[in-house]
């Protein structure tokens, strides 16, 4: 009887609570793994702001997970008002398999290319850097241990896969040697974790191989959190821009009636506020003010772009990770 | 012979009369809807999705060299995964059933913890211990054997979800099974290993090729705790469900179908393999 009473209670709780929030919208952010401390702020700093200005509040729901597993999430139905994905081509796959979801020309809605920020490849290595990695061309040297995630499975493993053979290709002159360049190191990998957070295990915590492949905004939380160890980052002198997108779901927002709200969300990322937290996350900022405030976490670096090198990344994917392209050669041949 | 044919007779003329069971056509009904919405539509969605493909689509999604290390790796883990679970289910079955010692129900739950704890948890926890970092792996790395990311730590992780699987097939066919009869076959003056093989096994032979294939299937479709594991390399210890969320991060729908398809008729072959053979047995049991 009790049991049925309290029942009875929390549901009547539930339907009051609903009935109060109806007011406020809803938006739903669906992203990728390692991006949830950092809109964790980004809603909390929207949420005054747009108070501020409509006074109306706003609750953003948050969803992470694999880059390409949320978009496929998105296509097959997931309610997302925006998406802050990994990569372009996730995005692109919405816009080409969701039916009507979002339309073609999403990338020029905001400014550059929809990326409100970007980030970088970087290495993390022991204390002291025993075995001396300064750059690319030392994860090619026999004995050291280069730990990535799996580029079929992660996106951040496609920015380090294609952050390597871009220096190969820029110092090497041509794509027979960068293949080469990219066959030795990947015969250094001894394991092919499916995401990032995965590979970071694999190195802090099971502490097997000398060097780890990574995001630069995991670099700086593995170095806080594993203080103890003395870990370090290294920073190529050449690496790549990697540039995760944002963009509102057209037919979702629609028929939400969250287009205007949404719009102001992700707008918000390119504000100086937003602008600002996106560097204490350890992503680079796109205002140039904000990352001059931030140069000495976030060296300035040169980085080349997707774009600029591999035809953008419809033609980086056909090339390099589609079954039996480049990155499964690596291994055919090894056979 | 006769008197057991005659029986069964008997019992199939009561089904035809209904009304003896009350509530038989509404359980039915129950029956039918719950197993088609949660079971055979879905499965049923699967296979008319792979039928649409075109064969040579489906034969090159399951025929290249990574599907089929992928497949031979898959088949071969789960395979000794479950003849190990057969063996040791088997002995931890006798001892929670013959058996009466201090910490017996404590170990009787431990049999269940892989049922219920998360894979991927269970993937971390093997990992953490069988790395050559971990606390059996380091002793095992010392001689020179590597259990962490190669085909023996994927056989690791199946054992451990299909452990569950034989112990609780088994377990009831244990205790049921009467003492008596060892107790005549040692009075005919059998050995204890002649009681064993003769008397012991025979009896519960089907249960452990149920168990068996249970485990097997399970084992084979098994994902969260074997990535973590395996080390995910290409052509040595990437598993089939793995090449599965790969052809699907890629958005190719069509590849992992095909791949599931396959993986789906193996289990399939396999669950039905189990049921014959435990049918059969106990046909052949019954009628001596």
């Amino acid at each position: 009887m009790k049991t049925t009473q309290a029942l009875i209670l929390i549901l009547l709780t539930l339907i009051a609570a609903d009935g109060s929030a109806a007011a406020d919208p809803t938006l739903l952010n669906v992203s990728y793994d390692p991006t949830r401390e950092l809109y964790q702020e980004i809603n909390a700093a929207f949420a005054r702001v747009w108070r501020a200005k409509t006074q109306q509040g706003v609750v953003i729901n948050q969803s992470h997970g694999g880059s390409g597993k949320q978009a496929r999430a998105v296509i097959d139905g997931l309610e997302a008002d925006v998406v802050t994905l990994a990569l372009a081509y996730d995005i692109d796959a919405i816009a080409e398999k969701g039916k009507g979801l979002l339309g073609a020309g999403w990338r020029s809605r905001l400014p550059n290319g929809s990326t409100p920020y970007t980030s970088t490849i970087v290495f993390v290595v022991r204390r002291g850097n025993p075995q001396g990695v300064k750059d690319w061309d030392d994860l090619i040297r026999p004995g050291v241990v280069v730990i990535v995630p799996n580029p079929k499975t992660s996106g951040g493993a496609r920015w380090a896969y294609l952050a390597a053979y871009g220096h190969a290709l820029k110092t090497l002159g041509s794509e027979d040697k960068a293949r080469d360049f990219i066959t030795r190191l990947y015969k250094n990998v001894p394991v092919l974790d499916s995401g990032a957070r995965g590979s970071t295990t694999t190195f802090a915590q099971r502490r097997l191989g000398s060097v780890l492949v990574s995001w630069e905004n995991e670099a700086e939380l593995l170095r806080k959190e594993f203080a103890r160890d003395g870990l370090e980052i290294v920073r190529p002198k050449l690496s790549i821009l990697a540039e995760p997108p944002v963009a509102v779901i057209d037919a979702l927002v629609d028929k939400h009636g969250t287009r205007s709200v949404a719009q102001a969300y992700l707008e918000f990322l390119y504000s100086e506020e937003g602008q600002e937290i996106v560097a204490r996350h350890h992503y680079r900022p796109r205002s140039a003010a904000v990352l001059a405030r931030h140069a000495a976490e976030l060296p300035p670096l040169t980085l080349f772009t997707v774009d600029e090198l591999f035809g953008g990344w419809q033609k980086a994917h056909a090339r390099h990770f589609a079954d039996g392209a480049l990155f499964d050669q690596i291994y055919m041949g090894s056979r | 012979m006769t008197l057991a044919s005659s029986a069964r007779t008997r019992r199939r003329l009561t089904i035809r009369r209904r009304g003896m069971l009350p509530g038989f056509n509404l359980s039915l009904a129950i029956v039918t809807f719950y197993l088609s919405a949660l079971v055979l539509i879905p499965i049923a969605v699967l296979t008319w999705r792979a039928s649409a493909m075109p064969a040579a689509e489906l034969w090159a999604a399951v025929s290249g060299p990574r599907a089929r290390a992928a497949f031979a790796l898959s088949l071969g883990a789960a395979g000794t995964a479950a003849l190990v679970n057969a063996l040791f289910g088997f002995i931890v079955a006798w001892v929670l059933v013959r058996y009466e010692f201090p910490g017996r129900s404590l170990l009787d739950t431990l049999v269940d913890l892989p049922f219920a704890l998360p894979t991927a948890v269970a993937g971390i926890a093997l990992t953490a211990i069988w790395a050559e970092s971990g606390w059996v792996g380091r002793h095992l790395s010392a001689a020179g054997i590597q259990v962490a990311y190669t085909p023996i730590g994927v056989t690791v992780a199946l054992i451990f979800v299909g452990l569950p699987f034989v112990v609780r097939t088994v377990e009831p066919v244990l205790r049921e099974l009467d003492p008596v009869l060892e107790e005549a076959a040692a009075v005919l003056g059998a050995s204890r290993l002649r009681t064993f093989l003769q008397v012991i096994l025979p009896a519960t032979a089907p249960a452990l090729g149920t168990g068996f294939s249970l485990a097997f299937a399970r084992a084979l479709g098994e994902y969260g705790s074997v990535v973590f594991i395996s080390g995910n390399m290409p052509l040595r210890t990437e598993i089939v469900p793995l090449l599965i969320v790969t052809r699907l991060e890629q958005f190719d729908y069509a590849g992992a179908i095909g791949i599931a398809a396959v993986m789906l008729l193996v289990s399939f072959v396999l669950l039905l393999l189990g049921n014959l053979l435990q049918a059969q047995r106990r046909r052949r049991h019954e009628g001596a």
